[in-house]
């Protein structure tokens, strides 16, 4: 009886020992490789941080989009780390929301790509640290192309990949010239038509924020997508988003894929994509004598909401997640080809990484000139290359792309939906105060 | 057996279901009816006011809002229909003289038990994909071009997926009133000379009215709220092409973070659920005699 | 009911109606069978035959961590159950045994509370879950499944209980039997099958309910509604995986449905139909 009572003693006590200090925090994230990486690698944080605990809500895009604003807004304080995108970052910033990121020396924050960086600071204070960016890119195989009699040049116009992957489609083979986003959603279906509308010298609102659906460069873009996808598209292409995309790649069923740098790495990937040796990588395509490749710039990023109570934990957190020897360390696990990309300058400068991703040299490039504080051609009140970087535009957007989506799917004619989209925008605008 | 000792005792053993179920109803419903009288977006806390009937008006002049009326009534009525039609028919089938109607009933009422998330999946992804459904691969054996259900015809698919859940419920309550008719009536009818059709039209058929009634009311109640298949597979769309009432509040309140616009919307689903609600009433109201 | 029929007749009948039911039977048969599948076979095109691999249910646990949704649907299916009786039994007890004339108004207004449509107070209880950390709790979960399925539960409980018949309690009384005697030894027994009648259907009707498991629930007291709906746009092939999720998903319910017809017509009828 005694020695029991000593044992339970000596192990409450460890018990003890070992949870003081012990912090547990919940990191809020979305569901794509580079996350699932992450968590995989949970051990490795705990060899150095034994006393953090890490708790993973992992969510679908548009989910956690959701559930992380509702928390924030709410101050619900149900995360300590938020994974949001710089859409989010400098609004939620400028709100207060999020605490300020101060990072010391050894984390080399002038590393940081300029562009990504810019756009998650507000009155020269970082609100997030990134650990993956992106821009976009069209990827294309190269035995469909030489069999179509076709050369991909250095800088397609929209014209030509029209005629290409008309040219690629067959049918009764299952192979679709094109495959690109049609489901729903602003950072859906509409990150790829905004982009598309830019480098067609569209735009979403003039300087007086009146919505621009009206004008004929957002017919000629909408148009011309709902045409290729008809023509060139895979079937239920209206719920198809960037995940139903990649497996049809990867399959082999499409000759054209325009989408986000981070599709790289993994059709390049022998052992999900069946056709890893044929991928071609080149530039966002323009519209004939539009200088505009869409200006698609896309972070992820933790932040630590003001809500948190614990802070601190979080920091040490994002610092050993968006530090030089993350990307190392997935390097050592995994290879370089899976590093998270787009986030510091030092990685593009690393032979083996450019050796390892073939596609590098185009995702740096398309992220150099993707310059969101001058998304258009035409002059226009707000930054953002693929979103706008307003409150009102997570629903404006949303319900913007379901129209575009119901083009796609054969439910609405390009011009009802350009009419919808324009009173629809101009109603929630007004409401919100942003034309009088 | 009520005496004053036993009448006190009534009272307070059911105090506690009335009074959380009370709470339940008020303070909800309350709050709801508050909340539509104001500008309140959850992204913009700071900036809450009055806004007295501009959210109802706001919500009435949406153009997806008389869409989404249209489609609710045209999902429950579509579902009622294929419900009801199909489960008198079902009914009269299984009641039949016949081998392993035990099992027969089993297989026929499982589609019930599936969890809305499941079924609509499954009919999502294994049944109706234009690629790998088993709706293609039939189409393309026949050799026609497979459909693309969700985006040529999300409602309709969506009320394919929920008539299918509520069949097995229609007819189990109708196999079950049918059951309750007496032989004797039926052999009396027959040896009459009355053929199938006209002893189903006058007395199978009238005998059954009221299961009718009760599963139309109270499938409505729950059709009304369908929710979670429409989540898992059209979102509602494409446009506003499959979005319910419910799904029009949902989208105000979880995606547009709009608060108040959501509560005016909810109210109005209470008026139109009240309609319903009053039928139901009477209908059960009678059985209690 | 001495009707001679044919053999003819007969089989014809069956083949009929085995037509039907396993044409309505075959979404959850083919899922059943693309459980067993190699991702590989089931997008390889229709099939009934699996190879009877398991490595989807394996999957689904490794990959996903199916056991913490499955444990939470039995959390709440049975929690909820538990406490809709605790609250309900007295109830129905009271209302069957007391009758008062406002009894049928009380119990008519029960059913209509049945009737108000979630999503009117959607905002309130969402903000309410909020503020008060109710959010993502299992407990939290457990109370408004309580209290959305109370109507029903209190209905059966009452249809059941006025079946018993009172004679019985009155010869218990003049056999000089208490109050609580009368309880415990008279009507308990007789009342069982009806509270156990009444379990089973609120837990097929907790496990199932697919709105507020969805809207109040991220990840801690996500029971598999919510898990499986977030299969709606996974990563990668994945229908075998959805289809083993699906099965052990429904499994359970289905089951305990077969066993339940009966209490199926009466709980949801609110014993308008007998």
């Amino acid at each position: 009886m005694k020695n029991y009572t000593l044992i339970l003693w000596a192990a409450s006590s460890l018990a003890m020992a070992a949870s003081a200090g012990a912090q547990e925090i919940t990191i809020a994230t979305v569901n794509n490789g580079d996350m699932i990486r992450m968590q995989a690698l949970t051990d490795e944080f705990n060899a150095l941080h034994p006393d953090i605990t890490l708790s993973w809500v992992t969510l679908e895009e548009n989910i956690l989009r959701e559930r992380v604003t509702t928390d924030i807004a709410t101050q619900g304080g149900q995360y300590d780390i938020l994974t949001i995108g710089n859409y989010e970052v400098p609004i939620w910033g400028k709100q207060g929301w999020l605490v300020p990121l101060e990072f010391d020396d050894a984390y080399e924050v002038d590393d940081l790509l300029p562009a990504i960086r810019g756009g998650l600071t507000v009155d020269g204070q970082l609100y997030a640290a990134p650990f993956y960016g992106e821009s976009a890119f069209l990827m294309y195989r190269t035995d469909l192309m030489e069999k179509a009699g076709l050369t991909m040049p250095e800088s397609p116009t929209w014209e030509f990949i029209g005629e290409a992957a008309r040219a690629m489609t067959d049918r009764s083979a299952d192979i679709n010239g094109i495959c690109l986003r049609g489901k729903a959603g602003w950072g859906e279906n509409m990150a790829l038509i905004g982009s598309m509308a830019n480098s067609f010298g569209a735009r979403w609102f003039d300087e007086n924020w009146t919505p621009q659906f009206d004008q004929p460069e957002w017919q000629e873009a909408l148009q011309f997508y709902a045409d290729l996808m008809k023509d060139a598209g895979p079937a239920g292409a209206s719920s198809a988003g960037f995940n139903e995309n990649l497996t049809l790649f990867q399959q082999g069923k499409c000759g054209i894929w325009i989408d986000a740098t981070s599709a790289g790495s993994f059709v390049s990937n022998p052992e999900d994509s069946t056709v890893a040796d044929s991928v071609g990588y080149t530039i966002f395509p323009n519209k004939d004598g539009i200088d505009n490749h869409g200006n698609w710039l896309w972070s992820w990023n933790f932040a630590i909401p003001t809500s948190s109570t614990h802070q601190e934990a979080a920091k040490t957190f994002i610092t050993w997640a968006t530090d030089r020897a993350y990307t190392e360390l997935v390097a050592s696990k995994e290879g370089w080809a899976n590093v998270p990309p787009g986030t510091r300058t030092s990685l593009y400068e690393n032979q083996a990484y450019l050796d390892a991703a073939a596609f590098s040299d185009e995702a740096k490039a398309a992220m150099d000139t993707a310059d969101i504080t001058k998304p258009t051609v035409q002059p226009v009140p707000y930054t953002g290359g693929q979103f706008v970087s307003i409150p009102e535009f997570q629903g404006i957007g949303t319900s913007v792309g379901q129209i575009f989506s119901a083009v796609v799917a054969g439910q609405t004619s390009v011009d009802d939906a350009l009419a919808q989209a324009q009173s629809l925008t101009t109603r929630e605008m007004t409401r919100a105060g942003y034309i009088q | 057996m009520a005496t004053r000792e036993t009448a006190k005792l009534a009272r307070i053993m059911r105090a506690p279901s009335i009074i959380l179920l009370l709470i339940w109803m008020i303070v909800p419903l309350g709050m709801t009816l508050y909340f539509s009288f104001l500008n309140y977006n959850l992204l913009t806390p700071g900036q809450t006011s009055w806004a007295g009937f501009f959210n109802y008006s706001y919500f009435y002049t949406d153009p997806a809002f008389f869409q989404a009326i249209w489609n609710t009534l045209v999902l429950v009525l579509g579902v009622l229909l294929i419900t009801v039609l199909g489960g008198i028919a079902i009914a009269l089938l299984i009641d039949q003289p016949m081998f392993g109607q035990g099992i027969v009933r089993i297989l026929v009422i499982s589609p019930f038990f599936v969890m809305p998330p499941v079924a609509a999946l499954i009919w999502k992804n294994m049944i109706m994909n234009p690629s790998y459904g088993v709706f293609a691969d039939i189409a393309r054996f026949v050799g026609a071009n497979p459909v693309d259900w969700f985006a040529q015809y999300p409602l309709f698919s969506i009320i394919i997926i929920v008539a299918w859940q509520w069949l097995p419920f229609a007819t189990l309550i109708l196999l079950t009133a049918l059951q309750s008719l007496d032989g004797e009536q039926k052999e009396a009818a027959e040896m009459d000379g009355a053929g199938f059709l006209s002893r189903f039209i006058h007395l199978t058929l009238p005998h059954m009215a009221r299961a009718i009634t009760v599963v139309i009311l109270i499938q409505t109640i729950f059709l009304l709220g369908i929710y979670a298949e429409i989540l898992v597979t059209t979102n509602g769309g494409p446009g506003y092409a499959s979005t319910n009432l419910v799904f029009l509040i949902y989208r105000a309140a979880r995606l547009n973070f709009d608060i108040g616009g959501a509560a005016a919307g909810g109210i109005i689903a209470v008026v139109l659920a009240n309609f319903v609600a009053f039928f139901l009433m009477r209908a059960v109201g009678k059985n209690l005699d | 009911m001495a009707r001679a029929v044919t053999s003819r007749v007969k089989l014809i009948n069956t083949a009929a109606a085995w037509f039907v039911a396993l044409l309505i039977f075959f979404p959850i048969l083919y899922t059943i069978v693309t459980s067993l599948k190699t991702e590989a076979e089931a997008i390889a095109g229709f099939n009934l035959i699996p190879s009877f691999s398991f490595e989807s249910y394996v999957a689904v646990q490794t990959q996903n961590d199916y056991l913490k949704p499955f444990m939470n649907s039995v959390i709440l299916a049975v929690g909820s159950t538990i406490l809709a009786l605790i609250v309900a039994i007295p109830s129905a007890w009271a209302m069957a045994f007391s009758p008062t004339r406002r009894t049928k108004d009380i119990l008519m207004w029960m059913l209509s509370t049945k009737m108000m449509p979630a999503v009117a107070v959607l905002v309130p209880i969402y903000l309410i879950f909020l503020r008060t950390g109710l959010m993502d709790t299992r407990i939290g979960l457990v109370i408004m499944l309580m209290l959305i399925n109370l109507p029903i539960v209190i209905w059966m409980l009452y249809t059941y209980f006025r079946e018993i018949p009172g004679e019985i309690l009155e010869a218990a009384r003049m056999d000089g039997a208490s109050l609580w005697g009368e309880i415990w030894y008279v009507l308990t027994p007789m009342a069982v099958p009806g509270i156990a009648s009444t379990m089973l259907l609120n837990v097929i009707l907790a496990w199932n309910e697919s709105f507020w498991t969805i809207q109040l629930t991220t990840t801690n007291a996500a029971p598999l509604t919510a898990f499986i709906a977030s299969f709606s746009s996974p990563q990668g092939l994945f229908w075998a995986k959805l289809s083993a999720a699906s099965t052990l998903a429904i499994a359970p319910i289905l089951i305990m449905g077969w066993f339940s017809q009966k209490q199926l017509v009466r709980g949801l009828t609110f014993g308008a139909v007998k």
